[in-house]
């Protein structure tokens, strides 16, 4: 189902902006009017949350975050966007968190999960209420009415209602995270345990508010890129999909760009699928029951914090990343390099040491806007380290597994998505129970192609993969 | 009566700005637009005149342009366009 959100233009159309300031190099100056020339007092400011200077101080926010700042350290409401944009300007390293929730564009939601309809009758046999095992449930002026400090969440309120009035309203970023990282903190507003976050990014993608968002390091590579000094990008096989242009278009819109070297992560995927088969065949000669792909950081991270058991049979070979990264290195001795990333995810586990900076597939998008780079038409361009169609459909669910089993090896099962169905797969694995050989796992439903951090329609993503469709990875260059 | 025609841009503003969704347009017609729409692609139709990524995603619906193209608005486009009782 096709949905528009309001609060991915906003993030996007603020990228493109701040994107813009950054390469005409005067972003200390513009950036505190960036919020009022995008919410203009007589247009858009209509039919918002609140007011107009409210929405422009939501943006700020918004802003501040793709600065690289977290808004949970900010000391002073009245420091301008301008004295952040210097400091981020002059900023050397990055800040370790992630994620940073903008508590203002937070509703809060509601109070409760449950809540009474005006479909209750006040009924006499009062089963809602006489079922509670918490006694939430009082009745005033004719109508049930949940207590919202004493609900538990428990729905047996709804359950006992012959009326069907008492309804479940999920708190989507609380709903979204497998983790259990994100939830309703002092102040009212939800707040991340970053000890628990596994950076899957679902929160950010569920949040109708765009309350949550990234710590960008936008300003650092952009920054970098328009005095020209030299970087090496490395980009995720799912960026090849967003685009319906040949590989070889969107390899010379990265050079355009300005990066000095172009290299597929793909080509790390290669390396990969061949190292996984060959130490999937080593472990189950050696007696291993079975073992799990180990490319998506956000599941290995959930293995870590939820499901231990599972840690001795997540694959030991390195990431694509990992091993693009030092090809890169080999290619380009010294060249800080700059990974293209589908995810938050995969931005932790840059952090990790693989590569110097990350930016998102958005945020790269933004990019190329600003300095009004048509992918299409750009000069076509080898890669410095090309890849196989093999490692490029790792971006698609079922690219891992489908190269584990294209050498005739054995049974493989795909798990794209995590959520409580895919939880459940995963603890009967953690149990010995689970059927395949290999298992492969990706947090994103339809794998990276689906990322938060990407842009195109994941469907259409995923044909281009498949070179299914015109311009797709799969009809790039050759294998 | 000849088919609508649509055409998605596929400029790189459109995609960042959300356009690509735009292409499935056919699975998310109403069963008495179905077959009445001929879609096609097409690399940047230089639409933006200047605004970047404002007015983004873009689409020509019977060559007339349609801006900051969503879903339901370029279906209610089409569905404008059919003479009643159609």
């Amino acid at each position: 189902m096709a949905r528009d959100s309001n609060a991915v233009r906003l993030r996007r159309e603020l990228l493109v902006n701040l994107a813009q300031a950054i390469f005409q190099g005067d972003l200390p100056e513009r950036a505190d009017r960036i919020p009022l020339e995008m919410l203009p007092r007589n247009e858009r400011g209509q039919g918002l949350r609140c007011c107009i200077h409210s929405e422009r101080a939501i943006l700020r926010y918004r802003a501040m975050a793709l600065l690289g700042f977290s808004i949970q350290d900010e000391t002073d409401e009245l420091k301008p966007l301008a004295e952040y944009a210097r400091e981020a300007l002059a900023r050397k390293g990055r800040d370790e968190r992630l994620l940073t929730v903008i508590e203002d564009a937070c509703s809060a939601c509601v109070q409760s999960t449950y809540f009474v309809s005006n479909a209750c009758r006040g009924c006499m046999a009062q089963s809602c209420s006489l079922n509670c095992p918490k006694q939430a449930i009082r009745m005033e002026s004719g109508r049930a009415v949940i207590d919202p400090a004493l609900c538990v969440d428990c729905g047996r309120c709804r359950d006992m209602c012959s009326f069907n009035a008492i309804m479940r309203i999920p708190i989507p970023c609380e709903e979204a995270c497998p983790a259990e990282a994100i939830a309703r903190g002092a102040s009212g507003k939800q707040e991340i345990t970053h000890d628990l976050c596994i950076a899957c990014g679902k929160c950010m993608q569920a949040c109708p508010f765009g309350a949550i968002a990234e710590q960008s390091e936008l300003v650092d590579v952009l920054s970098a890129l328009a005095v020209g000094q030299e970087l090496v990008v490395l980009f995720a096989p799912a960026l090849a999909a967003q685009f319906e242009a040949p590989l070889e278009n969107l390899v010379g819109a990265l050079r355009r760009l300005g990066f000095r070297g172009v290299v597929e992560v793909a080509a790390g995927a290669d390396q990969a699928a061949l190292a996984e088969q060959i130490e999937l065949e080593e472990r189950l000669e050696a007696g291993d029951p079975f073992m799990t792909s180990s490319c998506c950081p956000a599941y290995t991270g959930l293995v870590s914090a939820r499901l231990p058991k599972l840690q001795p049979r997540v694959s030991s070979t390195p990431t694509p990343l990992t091993l693009a990264a030092r090809m890169a290195e080999q290619r380009f001795p010294g060249v800080p390099r700059v990974f293209i990333s589908p995810c938050v995810a995969k931005r932790r586990e840059a952090l990790g040491g693989s590569v110097e900076h990350v930016l998102t597939i958005e945020e790269l998008g933004a990019a190329l806007v600003a300095r009004d780079i048509e992918v299409a038409t750009c000069e076509a361009s080898l890669a410095d380290i090309p890849a196989t169609n093999l490692g490029r459909r790792f971006a698609a669910a079922g690219g891992v597994a489908a190269a584990i089993a294209g050498t005739g090896g054995p049974e493989t099962e795909a798990i794209s998505g995590l959520g409580k169905d895919s939880l459940r797969r995963l603890r009967l694995y953690a149990s010995g129970k689970g059927p395949a050989k290999f298992l492969e796992v990706m947090a994103c439903e339809g794998g990276c192609v689906a990322g938060p951090c990407t842009m195109a329609e994941p469907k259409a993503a995923r044909r281009r993969i498949e070179g299914a469709a015109p311009g797709g990875a799969g009809q790039g260059q050759g294998a | 009566m000849d088919p609508i025609e649509v055409t998605i841009c596929a400029g790189t503003a459109c995609v960042v700005m959300d356009g690509s969704q735009l292409a499935l347009l056919e699975e998310h017609l109403p069963p008495r637009l179905r077959g009445r729409v001929k879609l096609r692609g097409a690399n940047c139709l230089e639409l933006c005149h200047g605004h970047g990524a404002a007015l983004a995603p873009h689409v020509l619906v019977e060559g007339q342009p349609l801006e900051r193209a969503t879903m339901a608005r370029l279906v209610a486009r089409i569905e404008s366009l059919l003479p009643a009782g159609h």
